[in-house]
């Protein structure tokens, strides 16, 4: 499907700025040029749907709908999917939370939704094709969505609400099924186009920077650093690789867009796709700034018991890829 | 009396945007309103919004989850 952006970067590298094919730092800069052009179509067509989805999406109805009806469980997966299609501004976290509590919908399956927002967007998802192709992409999304349900099933059956923040337990006291009366905006397809074309600019603007050092990074990790390079350090084998990577992600906070080139690099160099799945899972789903925006509707203890369980999580899932691949 | 827009968000980039965008279309157009920015979560959640950055028109929530663009705040303006 790319092989003509292949082409164009073969020819840019090899004929016109006649670098030797054998040297490093022309299949460095050709590794970049392909990289980034294919990258580039694949987030704006996957940041175009999702703009689409998002225009027309419910967030009121569905949160009334969660609310209102008894579910048998599938509620969780319904807060994990409805966590993939909101994009996550970190912004909107808390007054979603608090929008759930009120709705009176139990808070495990606020905390699914809260796993896996950050972790399945659609900046994550269109540079998961690029890089790793689609059905790498499907498991990931799907692994996303059960990690967030999981997590989710398990906070529930830890019965937290007690430590909630004092303001929010109030909250969850006189938290009634209320089906609250929303004003929906009623505009037509091309009324909204515009809408969801500067939404798309605006995201593509805000993440190039970080997609391209990324690939940088990705890019000369892959001229100068061997084949299985770090396959001796962190094989398969080795059984504390997946718990390590993701203890030391958790605390680093970077968004889906810098790391995941780089992850790429690491795959292709040997580090298996299960342990940098759960690094970069780590890094994106969990992070200091995100636990400081908790603090105001969850005490310390929570914060700590929501971020182990989902640690615990994603190493086992973790484990799990790296049995699949 | 002027018309009375409350912008409602925590204080990330897109709210800081659409604060922006407000207050340009106001003071480019001459309009007779004063804006207010709503950063405190209570408040917040007092319009039943769950989506920031969100804009509030004589306490009617007019855009939410999104930074909307000035035509449209304009358009709603003259209404």
């Amino acid at each position: 499907m790319f092989d003509w952006v292949q082409n164009i970067a073969n020819y840019l590298v090899f004929d016109v700025l006649n670098m030797n094919m054998e040297s490093h730092l022309a299949e460095a800069l050709n590794f970049f040029i392909y990289d980034t052009v294919k990258i580039f179509i694949l987030l704006f067509v996957v940041i175009f749907l999702m703009g689409i989805i998002n225009s027309y999406f419910p967030v009121d109805k569905v949160r009334n709908y969660l609310s209102r009806k008894k579910l048998y469980g599938f509620e969780y997966l319904m807060a994990s999917l409805f966590g993939v299609v909101t994009p996550f501004c970190s912004c909107s976290s808390i007054p979603l939370f608090i929008g759930f509590v009120k709705g009176g919908i139990p808070l495990g399956v606020t905390f699914a939704f809260l796993v896996t927002s950050p972790l399945v967007n659609e900046v994550a998802i269109g540079l998961f094709v690029g890089l790793f192709g689609f059905k790498t992409t499907i498991i990931y999304v799907v692994s996303g969505v059960l990690l967030g349900m999981i997590s989710g099933i398990i906070l529930q059956k830890l019965r937290l609400e007690p430590y909630l923040t004092p303001w929010v337990k109030e909250i969850l006291a006189n938290a009634e099924k209320e089906q609250e009366q929303f004003i929906s905006e009623k505009q037509t397809f091309r009324q909204r186009l515009p809408i969801i074309w500067n939404e798309v600019l605006k995201i593509l603007k805000g993440i190039l920077p970080y997609v391209l050092i990324g690939i940088a990074i990705g890019g000369l990790m892959h001229g100068y650093i061997p084949e299985g390079f770090f396959e001796q350090y962190m094989s398969k084998a080795n059984l504390f690789a997946v718990p390590i990577s993701t203890i030391l992600a958790v605390p680093m906070y970077s968004n889906a867009s810098g790391i995941l080139p780089v992850v790429q690099v690491l795959v292709a160099k040997g580090i298996p796709l299960g342990t940098a799945i759960a690094f970069m899972m780590g890094v994106v789903g969990l992070s200091l700034p995100e636990a400081m925006l908790l603090k105001k509707v969850m005490s310390f203890k929570l914060i700590g018991i929501f971020f182990g369980v989902v640690t615990l999580c994603i190493i086992i899932s973790g484990y799990i890829f790296n049995l699949i691949f | 009396m002027g018309t009375l827009i409350k912008v409602l968000g925590t204080g990330c980039s897109k709210c800081k945007q659409t604060t922006a965008i407000v207050t340009s279309v106001v003071e480019e157009n001459n309009i007779n309103a004063s804006i207010e920015k709503v950063e405190d979560i209570l408040d917040i959640m007092k319009y039943n919004v769950m989506t920031t950055p969100a804009v509030v028109i004589n306490e009617e929530v007019k855009i939410k989850g999104r930074v909307p663009s000035k035509e449209e705040i304009l358009e709603l303006l003259k209404q």
